[in-house]
């Protein structure tokens, strides 16, 4: 039998259904490679084998069906799920056990795929390396001297070091896009509005979104269609049907498109190594049959400022519940203390270094008399990217760009300069303040690092991530990590 | 608690306080709303359930919870919107108001901000047989914090508290919050038009059907705010009362603060800007958190719940579906009871006008209705410190006692203690009749015996009105009805005296 | 832009219930500095003031539900995050100020 590790979702779902192999074996052999090898990678803060088992036992008496039914999926940990802990990577949920399942899990429990366990993130999706989990970074499995991309370098690492053929990220600026990009995987960064929000520990509500990682377009778009879709509980879900996904993968068509490259990302700050493998992508896409032309979104330059106003200003006030007061780490109770002293040590021990930054500055954008200038105009900038966008979508069906400016950077690098760690997220930020799907996908490596190809589209229209994405892989299989760490 | 100088400087008497300063008023009325389920989740509201068993994690402010408005909330409060002759907004948005408090789950509260669902309506009330209008800034919804219990301190009070005990089943309960514009204009009587504005806008929203509007359960609760100016300056400074949670409240806590910022101006002192608390046991407020250093709320539209922009027919068709304004109501049935105009004046200003016209809805004889609530009702308010509409008896409760009385079930007498038993919550009237063995004793076999008692035990009596002094059978009615519990007619009894003794009467 | 001083973060700090130490706050105070000059040049957007600013990603109004009870949760599992609890309810130290 070969390594079930190595299957990708459809192979092993197929292998399941077929009865050659159970899901139960499967399930075991991805906790086996997790007990072999995250020791080193990381990639996960909670294993849960009896759920696992449990999932994968009824997959196997018949109880669960579909077409991802037994397949192994890491869950980042910032996602709800009931009983298991949720620490959102903070030490201020420390031992939390949800008493309620998010939406996206309901439909991954549903949908019979077996939730291995909880992946690392940055604290409260709050960085670009995984560093800033309170329990200690991920390794990229390219380079374990590296980081795997923030915020959801726990998922993108368990895809890439073969502990999962799936993982949930979520996706606030970049957060299962860059880490895609910077450990060869597969991420998809949905439209807004498209996956169910409820059950996600908010960041900043009006940007984060949960998407699928993998190491196929075609596994993306399994696991895309298994978790999306309209859900009541969540206000800001779009009415209307997923867009058809799966069969744009299998399309893999770019014959007839226009892609767009955006002239504002790429050039300074971006690496030559990375450069050149974009424009190779691009010259592969033209190779395809696509019609490539150039496209300018002369706001996108403000993008990154009007991110880090807006999301930390919603942070600031997404994360004033963690108070000591109904769940979670209380500090300082003595008796003598009073509410607003536990509170303010509890916050300030509970929460890392780049959570408060956050808070602080998402303080600061709010406050009365400095609302306008920040605040409110970063919302302004956010409407002129989006026009920016919908001008763009003009002359072309997909735009694209590199999904980082660099490859993976080695692990402690950036963690004293924010700024520096801010611009990981240069080209992913766009996508988020505008609300359309993005994809990133690999497209060949530099000095022996994977480089990621980014592909936008419009709102609502996450098939064309797929059909462009599926005949770029179909004609630039993905890099395999060499691994040599192991052994 | 700081101090101020409230403690040390005499106050002046009301009314001497208003011939020398002008008031300027404000109030923050807010109700709860009563939809089944909360504000932005399932959970029920009923008041008075377990603690904490009414919540969820979106009422709990878990992580990852996220709202959807309930429709009849944004439904109600348009509908309170067009009662106050308010403009609808066509598009707005829920803000997040910021601040930490362990009431409030998600420590911000969800409101709405510079977009609220109603705005410029106004009120008119009758003071005095004058007309006051209350102009009305705005109508907003939000949710309601939960409750805490404070633990340690002598009086349950926070102040002195070793720790406090939060439940949260009212957390997330739609609140309406309505806000008047700073009212001019009411001269020698601030405190009276204030009771008679919460009184108007209770009987409003208890006409609309939309809260239970109970004071004493905390579901319509006041913020009032008062300043002094003299004659041709600028308004003063304002405080804000807080914890006014009754109609009597309303207008002690305006007098009391009238008297008490009097006293500081009077003697050259300075109003601080500051929030008081008012206590119903005491009628004064104290001091509580200075607002000069002002809290940043950082209001920011919710991102969690998208706009509100309400169909303009169907605003048309809710303003078409309102019940009749309580004034009009009022105009009209006092018009076809023929009230007189002072009677009606006179049941206003006793605060039972609503009542006996609802009393005579139900199936009462207007006069019958009038003496009730103006009689032993008015006292029975007033010995429990109530307004007569908070006490625990409905007009159709009444209606029911005054029909038991015409069908000869009941005396006056008998009556009194029906009334008397719905007061103290034993149930229905029936059911208090039934309980206490009150119906009017009228089998006269069983009168007899009460009947030659009273005349062997009276025989001077007796002699007199054989003698032809019929009014001397008073003294015997009354021990016989004495005998009897109060349960025998008094008219048979008399009769049957007269019998007994060979008397007949002309 | 101003220069932004340990006072002002102090003030942040409380409003955003933070007990930070001084060090903690001559370096927030520090990096606010850096971040804000970053983010300053949104301010050079002119073509910026007649726009109206975007609030939400999806073009979404008037999204509601009907007032219908749902189940709550078991008490149990309200309480059993709980750091400290006490008849039922959530057990917090003492107040130091009402506000509402
Ligand atoms: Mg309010
Ligand atoms: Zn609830």
């Amino acid at each position: 039998m070969t390594d079930l590790t190595r299957l990708t979702a459809v192979e092993t779902a197929v292998a399941i259904r077929d009865r050659e192999v159970s899901a139960t074996e499967v399930t075991q052999a991805h906790l086996d490679r997790i007990a072999a090898v995250d020791g080193q990678v990381h990639a996960f803060l909670h294993v849960d084998p009896e759920g696992a088992l449990d999932t994968a036992r009824r997959v196997d008496a018949g109880e669960l069906s579909g077409p991802l039914a037994g397949v192994p999926l890491g869950l980042k940990d910032v996602v709800v799920q009931k009983g298991v802990p949720t620490t959102v990577g903070s030490k201020i949920l420390e031992g939390w056990r949800p008493p309620y399942d998010a939406t996206v899990v309901k439909r991954l429990r549903e949908a019979g795929v077996v939730i291995l366990g909880k992946t690392n993130m940055d604290e409260f999706a709050m960085g670009s390396s995984t560093e800033h989990s309170a329990y200690g970074p991920t390794h990229n499995p390219w380079d374990l001297s590296r980081i795997p991309g923030g915020s959801g370098g726990g998922s993108a690492a368990a895809v890439a070091a073969y502990e999962a053929p799936l993982a949930i990220g979520t996706d606030t600026g970049g957060s299962i896009r860059q880490p895609a990009a910077v450990t060869g995987t597969v991420g998809v960064k949905p439209t807004y509005g498209g996956v169910s929000r409820y059950g996600l520990v908010a960041f900043s509500s009006s940007l984060d979104q949960a998407g699928p990682c993998a190491r196929t377009v075609m596994d993306a778009a399994l696991l895309h269609e298994a978790i999306a879709g309209y859900d009541p509980a969540d206000s800001t879900s779009i009415p209307s049907p997923v867009p058809p996904v799966v069969e744009a993968a299998r399309q893999a068509d770019v014959s007839g498109l226009t892609i767009g490259v955006v002239r504002e990302l790429s050039g300074e700050g971006y690496q030559a190594g990375v450069q050149q493998r974009f424009e190779e992508a691009v010259e592969t896409l033209t190779e395809l049959g696509a019609k490539v032309v150039e496209v300018s979104c002369p706001h996108f330059v403000y993008a990154m400022p009007a991110y880090y106003l807006i999301a930390p200003s919603e942070a600031s006030s997404n994360l004033a519940r963690f108070d000591s007061v109904r769940y979670g780490l209380r500090v300082g109770d003595d008796g003598e203390r009073s509410l607003e002293e536990v509170m303010s040590l509890t916050r300030a021990q509970g929460f890392g270094a780049e959570v408060k930054r956050r808070i602080i500055l998402g303080t600061y954008a709010l406050s009365s008399g400095y609302y306008d200038a920040y605040y409110g105009q970063a919302q302004k900038v956010r409407t002129l990217i989006t026009r920016d966008f919908t001008a763009a979508f003009q002359q072309a069906d997909v735009l694209v760009s590199p999904t980082t400016p660099t490859v993976a950077f080695p692990l402690g690098e950036r963690l004293d300069d924010p700024l520096a760690m801010y611009l990981a997220d240069l080209a992913t930020i766009p996508s988020n303040l505008y609300g359309g799907p993005a994809m990133s996908l690999p497209a060949g490596l530099s000095e022996g690092l994977p480089v990621g190809l980014q592909i936008m589209a419009p709102t609502m229209r996450d098939d064309l991530l797929y059909r462009v994405g599926a005949a770029f892989e179909a004609a630039r299989p993905a890099p395999v990590p060499p691994l040599s760490w192991e052994a | 608690m700081t101090t101020t100088t409230s403690k040390t400087t005499p106050t002046v008497p009301y009314d001497e306080a208003l011939r020398e300063f002008e008031p300027v008023i404000g109030l923050e009325t807010h109700v709860e709303l009563g939809t089944a389920s909360k504000m932005f989740c399932g959970c029920a509201t009923e008041f008075g359930a377990e603690p904490n068993t009414q919540v969820c994690p979106v009422c709990l402010g878990l992580p990852g919870a996220l709202p959807v408005v309930n429709a009849k909330a944004i439904e109600s409060t348009i509908r309170i919107g067009l009662a106050l002759h308010c403009d609808i907004a066509p598009w707005g948005r829920f803000a997040r108001k910021n601040y930490f408090y362990p009431d409030m789950p998600k420590n911000f509260q969800t409101s709405q901000y510079d977009e609220p669902l109603c705005v410029d309506g106004y009120l008119d009330v009758q003071v005095d047989g004058e007309t006051v209008r209350i102009p009305i800034e705005r109508v907003h919804l939000e949710e309601d914090t939960g409750k805490s219990l404070h633990v340690g301190g002598s009086t349950g009070r926070i102040h002195g508290a070793t720790h406090s005990l939060v439940d949260y089943n009212r957390a997330g309960i739609p609140l309406v919050e309505i806000v008047t514009r700073p009212v001019t204009g009411t001269g020698a009587h601030p405190a009276e038009v204030a009771k008679a504005y919460v009184t108007e806008l209770r009987d409003i929203l208890r006409g609309l059907d939309v809260s239970d509007v109970r004071m004493e359960q905390g579901s319509l609760r006041c913020d009032v705010n008062v300043s002094l100016n003299r004659p041709g300056d600028d308004w003063g400074t304002r405080s804000e009362t807080k914890n006014v949670n009754s109609l009597r409240s309303v207008e002690r806590a305006v007098r009391s603060e009238v008297e008490r910022q009097a006293g500081i101006l009077r003697t050259g002192g300075r109003i601080v800007q500051e929030t008081r608390h008012f206590h119903e046991d005491t009628g004064m407020s104290t001091s509580g958190r200075s607002k000069e250093e002002a809290t940043d709320y950082r209001y920011f539209p919710e991102p969690d719940l998208v706009p509100l922009a309400p169909d303009a027919d169907w605003i048309a068709e809710l303003k078409a579906a309102l019940p009749e304004a309580p004034s009009l109501r009022r105009r009209r049935l006092v018009e076809q009871l023929g009230l007189s105009e002072l009677d009606s004046q006179a049941m206003t200003n006793a605060g039972v006008l609503d009542l006996v016209l609802a009393t005579v809805d139900a199936g009462a004889p207007a006069a019958e209705a009038r003496n009730w609530w103006l009689g032993h009702l008015a006292q029975q308010a007033n010995t429990r410190g109530l307004e007569p509409a908070e006490l625990p008896i409905s007009p159709a409760q009444v209606a029911r006692v005054v029909e038991l009385v015409s069908a000869g079930s009941l005396t006056a007498g008998l009556a009194r203690q029906v009334v008397d038993g719905v007061l103290a919550g034993e149930g229905e009237p029936d059911e208090v009749v039934e309980a206490r063995g009150l119906a009017v004793v009228s089998d006269e076999g069983a009168l007899a015996a009460a009947v030659d008692d009273a005349i062997a035990a009276q025989p001077d009596a007796a002699d007199k009105i054989r003698a032809g002094k019929v009014q001397a059978v008073g003294a015997l009615v009354g021990s016989v009805m004495k005998a009897t519990r109060g349960q025998a007619d008094a008219s048979v009894v008399r009769r049957l005296l007269l019998e007994r003794l060979g008397v007949t009467e002309d | 832009m101003s220069q932004i001083t340990r006072e002002e973060v102090a003030h942040l700090a409380r409003l955003s219930r933070l007990a930070l130490d001084d060090a903690e706050l001559d370096g927030l105070a520090a990096q606010l500095e850096v971040i804000l000059e970053a983010v300053a040049k949104i301010g050079e957007v002119t073509d910026a003031a007649d726009v109206t600013p975007m609030t939400h990603a999806v073009p979404l109004e008037n999204v509601m539900r009907p007032d219908v009870v749902r189940a709550s949760l078991p008490r149990e599992d309200v309480l059993a995050g709980a750091p400290a609890a006490e008849d039922d309810r959530f057990r917090v130290p003492r107040i130091l100020d009402e506000e509402s």
